[in-house]
């Protein structure tokens, strides 16, 4: 979340869209029934069904799974079409007025500039800014558009292009190469007639949703605010990450980032996976959103020269670039990897990590497990089976596997795939794989922090010892490390250098404490450090206060710079339980803590105009203050504290631009610089923009022949979408009686008029297939899914609950058909994320 | 009032005055339920089953979000859902915290024989004192709203207690306090109706609710949860709320013009044949299935 | 079904019952409740481990911690300081006593051996020692040190790490320190599905 769940109850409109936060998220769900309460806010919700949520807003359109795109486009044209946008904003805080080279291309036959289709892959170097300088009213008849820089890109293919250090620009927002113009030249194909045809939304409905969502800006009102709030709904799509990139566009144009009761709101789906991704839970990061190195890094430098960006800005404007600090982050880094074992001469040990050539990412994984290079899995809390795509490709690549680990609190899938449901007595002694299933802690019985989805860090206490036999996660992945490091000390092996000095400070080796590791984590001082501007000195062994003390000479260690200040000298901030709010924003500025630096709203310098003045100054979140020189208020400001206004400092302080994104240069996706509409890997209707380009083009589909994609032709004519219930968690409450007693059983919803076509009654058993497995559960008749018309041709959504499998209470009592809903979904994921695509896929469905 | 009892203003079968009735003041305490912020996520199922520790039931899928048709002797707080199609194409999914409604004049304390099984508290909660119940189930025909239900293990009546040992105590009920939303308030009968209106007020002005309302039936004396509906002029469509609910006209009979009868054991039984035809005989069960294709 | 605790509630009043029943009695009628369960109950404060709201739950715990008792909880309720729930718990919340007193949990190591159709018992240091080998094993026949094109590379292909969406930011954080220092790329997590 760009805001945090409390605020949400600042805003004045609600767009809740990909997620159903009632259902998944209901004690965050209260700020904006607060919002509705206090402020007569406005909710809408675009969802394939009418869902709990949908039951307390005020307008529900249901959406064709997976066309989120098509509608967010059309938001976008209208809110252009009637000038509902913030105009200074965009034009200071945007890119909208940056000029784009020449030889880029809009995607209207379905494909961006420089597509290859032999790679899937696109050669981004037109997808860059022009460099240049101020070009505003020069426009002329869009010829004048400076070609500097955009030479020789493509005859150096090693070299990634860059973004130009001075970038050509028009503030009037005229010239047609503009991002501004580009950008309305993108959307105008986004129609209500086409989003009707696409998306299934009728016109006057999308029509009543556009015009009242946008009308925080009729007449030019800069005062009011809105929201737009997401879940996996978007993201588990194979253009999940350009779904969420259409609500940032419309976001910036509407000027609602960093705005009390604005932003772009995640609403992650766990406890701790906000946690698990700043800590570098995922192959292509380190902790803090460090790139990983690749074989090309061939020296910290190379590395450290790639993932360094450099200001990339129309001259007169300021950017901060903190990103630049890129150095003192990953040095700190390896101090606190590798300890004293990492020195200047060695690069501080920057071979030690290793180099990422490719995709390793989840569906990785079980693809390469089941070729047969993956010979072990290590499965800490994570049911893989259940969670698929295709949980039946998973069975078969554990089956080939040497070996699996599975440290569990619960009996799971993953742990007993080798007596997964179809398996023979005699195909189980076929089955080789040595399976170690480990008791673990809960998490009543484990101290250590979480980070919740608004970025607060909170630390939790251990509430009681863990029963049985049963050991803490730690304890156990420590023993395991150091059995490793013994066998390698006694014998010897590939390359033992890394393990056997990896830094391993903990007072009990074989049990660290969390707060020891939460201390490295936020860093501390190796020499005495002194703060230029204040002349403060951090001495040797202290812990940082921040991540502005870190160096790149060696001088400091943190585990993970977004982190340092959680854990300071002061004592642990994250266990902090101050309940003063003085600006009655819910900012909360002593609970807990929040990264970065305890910020609780991104990008609040937006939260003013240009002159620092709030938009609104009702909801003044941080403000410059003349008369002591410096950016203060209720939030720590997100921005040079001492920048006067003058100086034009974007206030998207992370980017090399300094401005938000409306077009995504060179890099940064894979797929395009501004979204386009493609539909899921399996859809029952051709992409009505570029029938010849339906799906994403850059989106690879696996290979092996258990990786089946299914057509309508073959009779998958039923889209297909999956989701959890408030009732239950993922794949863990099974087990509880409580929440078994709500729902006890598997079901499928399906829609009144589908179910009287197949001739299916409500609690009969019906049958789903998709190309990949069948599962079997009872139906849930419904009028809360209605049949739909995509491009004229009356179309039928079901939908999924996730939550069942082999094991659990109803399973072992022989309550459900033992056939988790994963067994359905496809692997294929977005070429950004490597998320799978859970939310869209073809079935056919029968009566049992 | 911090201390492990609570004072008693009605006693069921109980023959002459209470003792120290209107000797003190206390304020009537009251559950808000605001049916237009429901989400029906059933928090307040599981808050008031774990606070009380009831044993989890075995249910069946039923076609519906629904967890079970009613409530159940171990089951005291059921969201009942419905789905209800509007005039304009789209619908309404309507949620409803079933719960014992706590009346100022309660059916069940009114039918019931045995002195003191069933009592209401000065601040208002009606509450079973099992070690007294008779296990007649006169309280089942009594109630208006299908709240009491009988154990047949124990033979003894249970319902929701409006967590009388929290709030002797100064806690909210666990319901209460459970709810993600807010749309479950507590606070004193005044204040309840109070927020109540406003909220039916802000409905009917700025969402376009115009039968927004507050339902307190008068027809029990007012109770002791209320809600606030999006349309107070049906409230048959919140999964079987009745629209005007009264007391039987029976139980009244006994409890009123022929209540000394009941202190005379010899007829005694003839009021219990009456009250066990009523009870086993002719009775409407709000099944709250309306999701229920057949 | 055993009778739930309700039952032992007594009507009583200065006078007792009898008085009551006959109704002469001035002083006021009261009936006993039953005690609160959570009144001498020790509290920890901690996080819901579901969704990313994180709210903050109490769990209350029978004993005041002397040695000689092993906690056991009695009760788990919404931390109403905590800022974003404030005290109120969504079903899943609600029902978390249930996950930590449950008699599903898994208490002891196990293994199921290669062909095998059941769990054995195992002890944890042969578990560790087992697993230690496993690791050398695929580690040492899978690492790359360097790529086709004589890069450093310096990578385990052979071995995955999955890690789950409770496991806090410490433990996450001693899993990039040991799984990468191991060399591998395989790091995923729910994060990423």
């Amino acid at each position: 979340m760009t805001n945090g769940w409390i605020d949400i109850k600042n805003t004045d409109m609600m767009l809740i869209e990909g997620g159903n936060p009632a259902e998944n998220h209901p004690c965050g769900f209260k700020w904006a029934i607060e919002a509705k309460r206090n402020r007569n806010a406005k909710m809408i919700v675009v969802d394939p069904r009418f869902t709990r949520t949908a039951a307390v807003a005020d307008l529900h359109l249901q959406i064709r799974t997976g066309t989120d795109i098509a509608f967010l486009g059309g938001l976008v044209r209208f809110a252009i079409e009637n000038s509902r946008i913030a105009k200074d904003y965009l034009v200071n805080y945007t890119n909208a007025a940056f000029i784009i080279r020449d030889g880029f291309k809009l995607p209207d036959d379905g494909l961006y500039s420089g597509f290859d289709p032999a790679t899937q892959t696109y050669d981004k170097s037109t997808w860059n800014y022009a460099e240049g300088g101020d070009m505003s009213g020069k426009a002329g008849g869009g010829t004048a558009v400076p070609h500097a820089g955009s030479h020789g890109q493509d005859a150096h293919a090693a070299v990634p292009p860059a973004l130009p250090e001075n970038v050509a620009y028009d503030l009037t927002l005229q010239h047609p190469r503009c991002v501004f113009q580009l950008l309305r030249q993108q959307y105008s194909r986004y129609t209500p007639e086409m989003v009707e045809k696409i998306t299934g939304i009728p016109q006057d409905q999308f029509h009543k949703a556009a015009d009242l969502f946008t009308s925080i800006r009729k007449d030019g009102d800069t005062k009011k605010v809105g929201t737009i709030i997401y879940s996996v709904g978007w993201t588990q799509h194979s253009s999940g990450t350009q779904t969420i990139r259409t609500a940032a566009i419309l976001q910036l144009l509407l000027g609602n980032v960093g705005r009390a009761g604005g932003g772009v709101n995640a609403l992650r789906g766990h406890a701790n996976i906000q946690g698990a991704t700043d800590m570098a839970g995922v192959f292509d990061l380190l902790p803090g959103y460090l790139k990983v190195p690749n074989p090309n890094d061939t020296s910290l430098d190379a590395y450290l020269k790639r993932i360094t960006p450099k200001p990339s800005k129309p001259g007169p404007w300021q950017s901060m670039n903190y990103w630049g600090n890129t150095p003192k982050f990953a040095v700190s880094f390896l101090r606190a990897m590798f300890g004293p074992a990492a020195s200047k001469e060695n690069d501080w040990a920057f071979d030690y990590l290793p180099k990422v050539d490719r995709n390793y990412s989840w569906i990785q994984i079980w693809d390469n497990m089941y070729r047969g290079s993956v010979k072990g899995l290590f499965a800490f809390g994570m049911n893989g089976v259940m969670i698929g795509p295709d949980s039946k490709k998973n069975i078969e690549a554990l089956k080939k596997a040497d070996w699996l680990v599975v440290g569990e609190i619960y009996p799971d899938e993953t742990s007993e795939f080798w007596k997964s449901p179809g398996i023979t007595p005699e195909e189980m002694k076929g089955i080789q794989t040595t399976v170690y299933r480990l008791p673990c802690a809960g998490f009543a019985e484990k101290d250590g922090s979480f980070t919740n989805s608004a970025r607060w860090l909170q630390w939790k206490n251990a509430a009681l010892p863990p029963p049985g036999d049963c050991r803490l996660d730690q304890a156990i992945v420590a023993q395991i490390f150091l059995k490793v490091r013994e066998l390698y000390q006694k014998e010897g092996g590939k390359f033992p250098d890394p393990i056997l000095k990896l830094a391993w400070p903990y007072g009990d080796p074989h049990n660290p404490s969390l707060s020891e590791v939460a201390k490295e984590i936020n860093g501390k001082a190796l020499a005495d450090v002194t703060d230029p501007a204040t002349k403060l000195v951090t001495k040797a062994g202290q812990q940082l206060p921040s991540f502005a003390w870190l160096r790149d000479d060696g001088s400091t260690s943190c585990g993970n710079w977004i982190y340092s200040g959680s854990w300071t000298e002061a004592g642990p901030q994250l266990a902090r339980r101050g309940t003063e709010d003085p600006s009655g924003l819910g900012i909360y500025p002593n609970w807990a803590w929040s990264w970065p630096v305890n910020r609780r709203v991104l990008y609040n310098r937006a939260s003013c105009d240009v002159e620092g003045k709030p938009w609104d100054p009702s909801r003044r979140q941080v403000w410059w203050n003349e008369s002591v020189q410096k950016w203060t208020g209720h939030d720590v400001p997100d921005f040079k504290p001492d920048s006067n206004p003058k100086e034009h400092l974007g206030p998207f302080i992370m980017n090399p631009e300094g401005v938000g994104r409306l077009f995504m240069p060179i890099g940064a996706v894979a797929d395009g610089p501004f979204p386009e509409h493609y539909e899921p890997i399996e859809s029952p209707v051709a992409n009505l923009l570029h029938p010849n380009q339906s799906n994403n083009p850059v989106v690879e589909k696996l290979k092996t022949p258990l990786d089946k994609y299914g057509t309508v032709a073959e009779g998958f004519n039923i889209i297909c979408t999956t989701y959890r219930l408030t009732e239950h968690y993922h794949y863990w409450t099974k087990n509880n009686p409580a929440n078994v007693e709500l729902v006890p059983e598997p079901f499928v919803e399906v829609p009144a008029e589908l179910a009287d076509e197949v001739g299916i009654r409500g609690g009969e058993k019906v049958k789903v297939t998709s190309a990949r497995g069948e599962i079997i559960a009872k139906a849930m008749v419904t009028r809360r899914i209605k049949p739909m018309m995509i491009d004229g041709k009356k179309t039928y959504q079901i939908g999924i609950p996730i939550h069942w499998g082999y094991r659990g209470i109803a399973e072992d009592e022989g309550r459900t058909a033992h056939t988790p809903t994963n067994l359905l979904s496809p692997t294929v994921v977005d070429p950004n994320a490597f998320t799978p695509e859970f939310k869209g896929f073809l079935v056919k469905l029968e009566r049992v | 009032m911090s201390q492990a009892t609570l004072r008693v203003q009605k006693i069921s079968g109980h023959a002459g005055p209470i003792p120290g009735e209107g000797m003190q003041r206390e304020d009537q305490v009251c559950k808000l339920v605001d049916t237009t912020t429901c989400i029906g996520c059933k928090a307040c199922e599981i808050a008031c089953q774990e606070w009380n520790d009831l044993p989890f039931a075995q249910t069946t899928f039923d076609n519906t979000y629904q967890t079970m048709p009613t409530t159940q002797w171990n089951f005291w707080n059921l969201i009942k859902f419905n789905e209800q199609p509007k005039e304009d194409g789209t619908m309404m999914w309507l949620m409803r915290k079933d719960q014992c409604m706590h009346c100022a004049d309660p059916g069940c304390l009114a039918a019931c024989p045995s002195d003191g099984a069933i009592v209401q508290y000065t601040n208002g909660i009606v509450d079973f004192q099992q070690d007294r119940c008779i296990g007649c189930g006169y309280c089942i025909t009594g109630c208006p709203f299908n709240i009491p239900k009988f154990n047949p293990t124990t033979k003894k009546v249970y319902k929701c207690t409006l967590c009388s040992d929290r709030v002797s105590q100064g806690l909210e009920p666990a319901c209460i306090k459970a709810c993600p939303t807010g749309c479950l308030h507590f606070g004193t009968k005044d204040d309840m109706k109070d927020l109540a209106e406003k909220r039916a007020r802000q409905l009917r002005e700025h969402y376009g609710f115009e039968n927004a309302g507050v339902y307190d039936p008068p027809g029990v004396g007012g109770t002791g949860v209320i809600y606030v509906l999006h349309d107070a002029t049906n409230p048959e469509a919140y999964g079987g709320l009745p629209a005007n609910p009264s007391i039987p006209w029976a139980v009244r009979l006994w409890k009123t013009p022929l209540r000394w009868l009941g202190n005379l054991a010899m007829l005694g039984g003839l009021v219990g044949v009456t009250l066990h035809y009523l009870r086993f005989g002719p009775k409407t069960v709000h099944n709250g299935e309306s999701e229920k294709r057949s | 079904m055993a009778p739930t605790r309700r039952d032992f509630l007594k009507l009583s009043t200065a006078g007792g019952v009898a008085a009551s029943i006959l109704g002469f009695d001035l002083a006021p009628a009261y009936a006993e409740m039953r005690a609160l369960k959570i009144a001498r109950a020790s509290e920890t404060r901690s996080t819901c481990p579901y969704c990313s709201v994180s709210c903050g739950v109490i769990i209350y715990t029978q004993g005041d911690g002397a040695k000689n008792v092993t906690p056991f909880v009695v009760h788990v309720e919404g931390d109403p300081d905590h800022p974003i729930n404030r005290g109120t718990l969504c079903p899943k919340g609600s029902s978390l006593q249930q996950d930590i007193l449950n008699e599903r949990r898994l208490l002891k190591p196990q293994v199921r051996r290669p062909g095998s159709d059941r769990w054995d018992d195992i002890a944890w240091d042969d578990a560790i020692n087992e697993i230690g080998r496993w690791v050398k094993k695929s580690r040492d026949a899978t690492f790359v040190e360097k790529d086709a094109q004589g890069h450093t590379v310096n990578r385990c292909e052979g071995i995955a790490w999955t890690g789950g969406c409770t496991d806090t930011n410490e433990f996450n954080y001693l899993v990039v320190k040991t799984m990468r220092s191991m060399g591998l790329c395989y790091i995923e997590n729910q994060a990423r599905v």
